[in-house]
């Protein structure tokens, strides 16, 4: 670890970099093809389970429960895009159609920097958040990062030059902001809750943590139940930031055939795939932190019970690897329930989503934020803070 | 400046600005190859914004002369072309071209062929539903109905496999019978499938009826009224979703469908979400017939013995009797001996009323073949009804039609 800080800024801030695309570009993939397999177990079919490369194939165990998972066909599509005819049609405005994977990349890979995925008791007994950027503006730096991504969607609809792509574009643009507001307002009330008046706040998601892993019956309560209608609204609307079904209207197959991407082959299209899912693990990561507790194995037991019970309390390191993965499980577990949605629900019509954001989404998001100020306030004023 | 040269200046501007602010309309080609029109349906669209302003449908991408063919071959060679007409249900295309060369042959079919042939057409309507209901189900954006539908396909596939030899092009009548009997203890499997067939519906069935998102995909969409349809020449589900309860199984039965007891439903509103549920409840009644044909199985002949010059003998009487064999030999080259004469029958098929109109100058080889389809005249209705529609509006109307190219263009 002092290894890593002796290092200069510019080579730390690469290497962090670099762990960014090594984690997040897998964790995509990886979700492609849990998508095929959750769809297929959902389906009640067997799914990717063909793949295996010939030396594999003669691990007794191992290799035909890795085949049967379809871990190779991860192997065998990411191969496939890579090496693909990158084909570039004749009709359309060449350098923002190139453009438009790579900025749908730079959002989705640059929000994990605020993301905190981990925690470990340091020797002073004090939880340190694992976390490439550990700034003060935290959330917002996500949201302001992740509402770039809408862009890469409008120029890909823009610059395909194609009437399908272009609608695509126009409901991507429409869609992605409409719902930006509805998420920003859920989550107020949670940062209202933590921040006490007169000193200085903080949006850091680590706060946020931090906050659901105090001891006490309010303190170790996760938001999702203190704000239940914050987590749904915050749900939601991530299921349309994130053009899940069934609010994926920018690229409604049945209609719009293929939507912003319809023009996209081989590997610029597999950016575009990429960055969904890295939009929807960084959505689903921030959703634990805020109101899943993050870290914390249970509602009331925080990762440092947790450690006093498994006597982990010296070993920092397999308590930071504990957290790591708990955290993961719970990012996993809401990728699936994206999936499992996914999988089940009809789409709906553009207008429909419209409505919704701003008939429904937004009015219950204001009505929200004033309950909890009013309360908030209201326990401020009784002296219950 | 004068004034009198101001205001003519500014008025052109408002103009202008009020042409900008109506915004021009997009003209937009809906397939023929996109995901959503089932097949080759090119749909000529004028769009304002997301809405419809006209909607002209585009046919003939998958023209064959299934007409004219039939005119060079004799009334046997022509099954395997029925096939090809609603590829998802050959089997009702089979038995309706069969009655219809059989009326004009004036053959008696006997009960156990009839029996039979009500419970291949239940069966493939069964078939067809099924795929109308899955293909639906993606059109909406619920891909796992479509799966869940196609593994019960795969069942009757399986079904159909063992009666015909095939599982997808049947071609299993003949004129005056059909290719083959029933195989042992075939009846029982349809019934198995049949008792096992209802639940699961029901279960594929809870995904969508009750679904918020696909109510208000469905309800009020595409709205026919009664008058429409009948004036547009709608027949079937589509017919009956707008509430006129005309089923050919009960108003003109044929095949013995009147011994039958089933109910014909009908909707209310005549939109989407009425076609949906009446193709549901068809699958349930056709279960009910299935299970009253099986349970009343008739024995006897499975082909019209009296059929000399049009039914081919069985194959043992061939090798050796010499009439069978002339009969057999006459049968194959020179087609059967259908009178003079002309006909024109109609069958309740899964997608509507499939109508042939067959002129004989006599011999094996129809002068003259005319198909009447239900899905072109159901499409003919598409223009009116998509004015108005949003983009995925016209999705969810093209996938309650459900129609098949291969019968409208055929």
């Amino acid at each position: 670890m002092d290894f890593f800080f002796e290092l200069p800024l510019w080579v730390q801030a690469a290497l962090k970099g670099l762990a960014v695309i090594a984690v997040i570009f897998p964790i995509a993939g990886a979700c492609s093809m849990a998508e095929r397999k959750v769809s297929a177990w959902i389906q009640d079919r067997p799914g990717p389970s063909r793949a295996i490369p010939p030396w594999f194939a003669i691990i007794p165990i191992i290799g035909p429960f890795l085949q049967r998972l379809g871990a190779f066909h991860l192997l065998a599509d990411g191969g496939k895009l890579l090496f693909k005819e990158d084909p570039l049609p004749g009709h359309v405005n060449k350098f923002y159609f190139v453009m438009a994977p790579l900025v749908a990349m730079i959002p989705a890979l640059s929000t994990v920097a605020f993301v905190p995925f981990g925690a470990y008791v340091s020797e002073a007994k004090q939880v340190v958040p694992l976390i490439l950027a550990n700034v003060d503006v935290g959330l917002l730096g996500v949201f302001a990062l992740a509402s770039l991504g809408v862009y890469s969607l409008i120029l890909a609809g823009w610059a395909s030059n194609s009437k399908y792509p272009f609608l695509g574009g126009v409901r991507a643009s429409a869609q992605l902001i409409s719902y930006e507001l509805s998420m920003t307002l859920s989550v107020l009330p949670v940062f209202l809750w933590i921040n006490a008046p007169g000193q200085s706040g903080s949006l850091s998601l680590a706060r946020v943590v931090e906050y659901q892993s105090q001891p006490g019956f309010l303190g170790g309560m996760w938001f999702v139940f203190l704000m239940p209608v914050s987590a749904f609204i915050f749900l939601v609307a991530l299921f349309a930031e994130t053009n899940r079904q069934p609010f994926d209207m920018p690229e409604s197959e049945a209609d719009l055939v293929g939507g912003f991407h319809t023009e996209y082959g081989s590997f610029k299209w597999s950016l575009f795939f990429v960055a969904e899912y890295s939009h929807m693990t960084v959505g689903s990561a921030v959703f634990a932190l805020l109101f899943l507790g993050g870290w914390n194995p249970l509602p009331w037991v925080s990762l440092q019970t947790l450690g006093g019970w498994l006597h982990l309390t010296g070993h920092p390191v397999v308590l930071g690897i504990l957290s790591v993965l708990i955290f993961i499980g719970k990012v996993l577990a809401s990728i699936f329930f994206f999936m499992w949605v996914r999988w089940t629900l009809p789409r709906f019509r553009y207008d429909q989503v419209m409505r919704i954001g701003w008939k429904q989404l937004l009015p219950l998001s204001i009505l929200n934020l004033i309950v909890y100020t009013c309360i908030i306030g209201g326990m401020e004023y009784f002296g219950h803070r | 400046m004068p004034t009198e040269h101001v205001f003519p200046e500014a008025g052109a501007k408002a103009a202008a600005a009020a042409q900008e602010f109506e915004g021009e309309k997009m003209s937009l080609s809906m397939g023929p190859s996109h995901p959503s029109t089932h097949g080759v349906l090119r749909l000529q669209m004028e769009i304002d914004g997301e809405v419809l302003t006209k909607a002209e449908p585009i046919l003939g991408y998958l023209h064959r002369g299934d007409e004219k063919i039939a005119e060079n071959m004799t009334y046997n060679q022509f099954v395997p072309y029925t096939d090809r007409l609603d590829y998802l249900a050959p089997l009702a295309n089979n038995v309706a071209y069969a009655i219809a060369v059989e009326k004009l042959a004036n053959l008696e079919i006997p009960p156990r062929c009839q029996a039979i042939r009500v419970i291949c057409c239940e069966l493939a309507r069964i078939s067809s539903h099924l795929m109308g209901l899955g293909a639906y189900g993606i059109d909406v954006g619920a891909w796992t109905v479509f799966l869940y539908s196609f593994t019960e396909r795969e069942k009757l596939y399986r079904l159909f496999e063992e009666l015909t030899g095939a599982r997808f092009t049947t071609s299993y009548t003949r004129i005056g019978g059909v290719s083959r009997d029933v195989p042992e203890g075939w009846t029982d499997r349809v019934n198995a499938f049949c008792d096992q067939f209802l639940p699961i519906l029901e279960e594929i069935l809870r995904l969508l009826t009750r679904n918020k998102i696909f109510t208000d995909r469905t309800v009020d969409i595409g709205v026919i009224s009664k008058d429409d349809a009948v004036a547009y020449g709608l027949t079937g589900p589509n017919l009956r979703g707008s509430g006129v309860a005309l089923d050919l199984r009960k108003d003109k039965p044929y095949s013995g469908y009147e011994q039958y007891e089933f109910d014909v439903p009908v909707g209310t509103k005549g939109d989407c979400y009425d076609r949906y549920l009446v193709r549901g409840e068809e699958m349930r009644q056709s279960v009910r017939i299935i299970k009253q044909a099986v349970a009343k199985f008739p024995g006897g002949d499975w082909y019209a013995k009296d059929a000399k010059k049009i039914f081919a003998p069985p194959k043992d009487k061939v090798l050796s009797s010499m009439e069978e064999l002339i009969h057999n030999f006459m049968i194959v080259t020179e087609g059967p001996l259908i009178p003079p004469g002309e006909v024109y029958f109609e069958a309740e098929n899964p997608k509507g009323i499939l109508g042939f109109y067959i002129v004989s100058k006599g011999g094996g080889v129809p002068w003259r073949l005319k198909i009447r389809s239900p899905s072109f005249c159901n499409l003919s209705i598409l223009p009116k009804v998509c004015v108005g529609a949003m983009i995925s509006d016209v999705v969810s109307i093209l996938g309650s039609f459900d129609f098949v190219m291969g019968e409208c263009d055929r």
